[in-house]
């Protein structure tokens, strides 16, 4: 498939599934959502802003994703709370022979055990998608870009 | 000043009384003999203000601060108040600025916090307008001093506080320098919402006993195991403390943790790509850890090549800010910026090694709800403060508490 094909309905089922592997807690596939060679890194507006380069998640391979959700599973201790990923509609802003580049607003409600339930994060996915041989969508780039600097209490789960 | 006493607290410092993190009139006190008494309060970096009219805003404990670099080089520092009805001089993160004019009846202050103009003050069309007795000399919002050591930049509201390298004293003067041995720059900054006191925060800086049980991350990946090289130095009043620890060949051989089969110690466990922990031994002296704490709420963090300062905020009893800010030095090639950029996996608030860190704290806050008159236990090591060449102790929690009682007067 060639990149100037990828549709607006094919980057929304994207992420779509991207969301749904989150939030049902099928974590194990999440990685399977980038490229093997990939930028995941959650930051702020503030830092993207001012050109600060760190993230609170900087991951760039899909080994380091995958070690994420193994420190989820097996290390890290956190009270069990669960996602909900509202994601926009995305804008495309770019194509290039391998990909699109597309932004993706989007709400994360974070729901704890003791039923409280928040607007965990807000904020927009700078992405770069690209086509694999098989056809499959794949996520070479995904910036998650907070709106706001402040995160409650602790970031376990991805956004 | 004091409006109600507190509670007895009539043992030593091996037990914590749980009022000390619920009661309101501890945190006003706090306020008035902590951050306003006789410490250094850490403001920001150097960094961040380079040139004449930079500033920053930040808080000592709840009070909002202008922290500015004047136009002769000096750091200055002001309450964040206007002298006229108490509204905020500065509303933004920082900046430049030729001089600061709060938003609501335009008053305007130098880069020293000097009071320079009135709106009006002559009145309009000769109505109106200040009283010929009103002295501009004689308005103005609080002044800190500041000092500033190895590019951070500390503040005081106390008159008697001691110069910073005499309150640090020189362990820990030294193992700053050890650290932030040329110019650094911010390479990110984050903010954390503890849902807990700030004191539960600024004890887990210092503790480091729990630091391989709870984090099972460092504990698997050889990081920080309390059978490595290390140790613990407290600083004489107790207030500031540093942890740190070393590659020990001798490890491997190790089998104290196995013994006691403890949650932390997971077996197998490896990373997919473990080129997330390389480093490079960039001090010279093979320590890969070394947590600095400088009372009452500043933290200087280096694990292996993820440098950091924290500063820990209080709001209210309940709740804390933790501003993280991750720094690099000017002159690190693309590839250390890399690896900082990397390691910085296992910090802030999604950190593989301070992630729990976030609600522990709130764990606590939640256990203690009905336990006013119970009290903590931290008997580790004794019930000593003094420096030690072991990490299996609480002796720089015992600093703080009694830093904090000198100070408190409990």
């Amino acid at each position: 498939m060639m990149a100037a094909e990828i549709t607006y309905e094919q980057l929304s089922a994207l992420n779509a599934a991207y969301g749904a592997s989150i939030d049902d807690d099928r974590l194990e596939s999440w990685p399977e959502f980038f490229a093997d060679d990939c930028l995941y890194k959650i930051t702020t507006a503030d830092n993207q802003r001012q050109g600060l380069e760190a993230g609170m998640v900087y991951a760039d391979s899909k080994g380091m994703l995958h070690d994420r959700v193994t420190a989820l599973r097996e290390a890290n201790v956190y009270e069990r709370q669960w996602y909900r990923h509202i994601t926009g509609t995305p804008l495309i802003v770019g194509r290039g022979d391998d990909g699109v580049t597309a932004e993706t607003p989007f709400l994360v409600v974070r729901v704890m055990r003791n039923g409280q339930s928040d607007l965990f994060a807000t904020g927009r996915y700078l992405d770069r998608v690209v086509a694999g041989a098989d056809g499959k969508l794949k996520f070479a780039q995904r910036i998650v870009v907070c709106d706001s600097n402040t995160i409650d209490t602790l970031l376990a789960i991805p956004l | 000043m004091r409006t109600q006493p507190l509670p007895e607290w009539d043992e030593g410092l091996t037990r914590i009384p749980y009022w000390i993190y619920s009661e309101r009139q501890v945190a006003r006190d706090e306020q008035d003999r902590i951050f306003a008494g006789p410490t250094w309060n850490y403001l920001c970096l150097e960094a961040e203000i380079p040139d004449g009219g930079d500033y920053r805003t930040t808080f000592i404990g709840e009070m909002p601060v202008i922290v500015v670099r004047g136009k002769d080089g000096e750091v200055y520092a002001f309450e964040n108040r206007c002298a006229h009805r108490g509204a905020l001089i500065a509303l933004e993160d920082g900046g430049n600025a030729e001089d600061f004019t709060c938003v609501y009846h335009a008053w305007r202050y130098d880069l020293e916090g000097n009071l320079k103009g009135v709106a009006f003050q002559n009145g309009v069309n000769g109505k109106g307008g200040m009283p010929e007795s009103f002295c501009m000399e004689a308005h103005g919002p609080r002044k800190l001093r500041t000092a500033t050591v190895c590019g951070l930049v500390f503040g005081s509201l106390h008159e008697d506080v001691p110069p910073i390298e005499e309150y640090l004293g020189e362990d820990i003067l030294g193992r700053i320098e050890r650290v932030l041995n040329k110019p650094v720059e911010v390479i990110g900054r984050f903010k954390q919402a503890l849902p807990n006191n700030w004191k539960l925060y600024f004890e887990n800086v210092k503790d480091s006993y729990h630091a391989s049980l709870l984090h099972v991350f460092f504990t698997t990946f050889r990081l920080n195991r309390l059978s490595q090289r290390g140790g613990v130095i407290v600083s004489e009043d107790g207030g500031h403390h540093v942890s740190w620890s070393a590659i020990d060949p001798a490890e491997a051989k190790s089998q104290d943790y196995s013994a006691e089969k403890l949650r932390s110690d997971k077996e197998g466990y490896r990373l997919a790509d473990p080129t997330m922990l390389n480093g490079v031994d960039e001090f010279g002296d093979g320590v890969t850890l070394q947590i600095l704490s400088v009372f009452p709420g500043f933290v200087l963090q280096q694990i292996q090549n993820c440098l950091a300062v924290r500063q820990v905020l209080p709001q209210g009893v309940d709740k804390t800010e933790l501003n993280w800010t991750y720094i690099g030095f000017t002159d690190d090639t693309p590839e250390l910026r890399r690896m900082r950029l990397r390691q910085a996996n296992l910090i802030g608030a999604a950190g593989f090694v301070s992630m729990e860190d976030g609600a522990v704290g709130n764990f606590v806050q939640r256990g203690i709800a009905c336990a006013e008159d119970e009290k903590a236990v931290v008997e580790m090591g004794g019930a000593g403060t003094e420096t030690v060449n072991y990490r299996a102790t609480e002796t720089s929690v015992r600093g703080f508490w009694k830093a904090y009682r000198h100070l408190m007067g409990i």
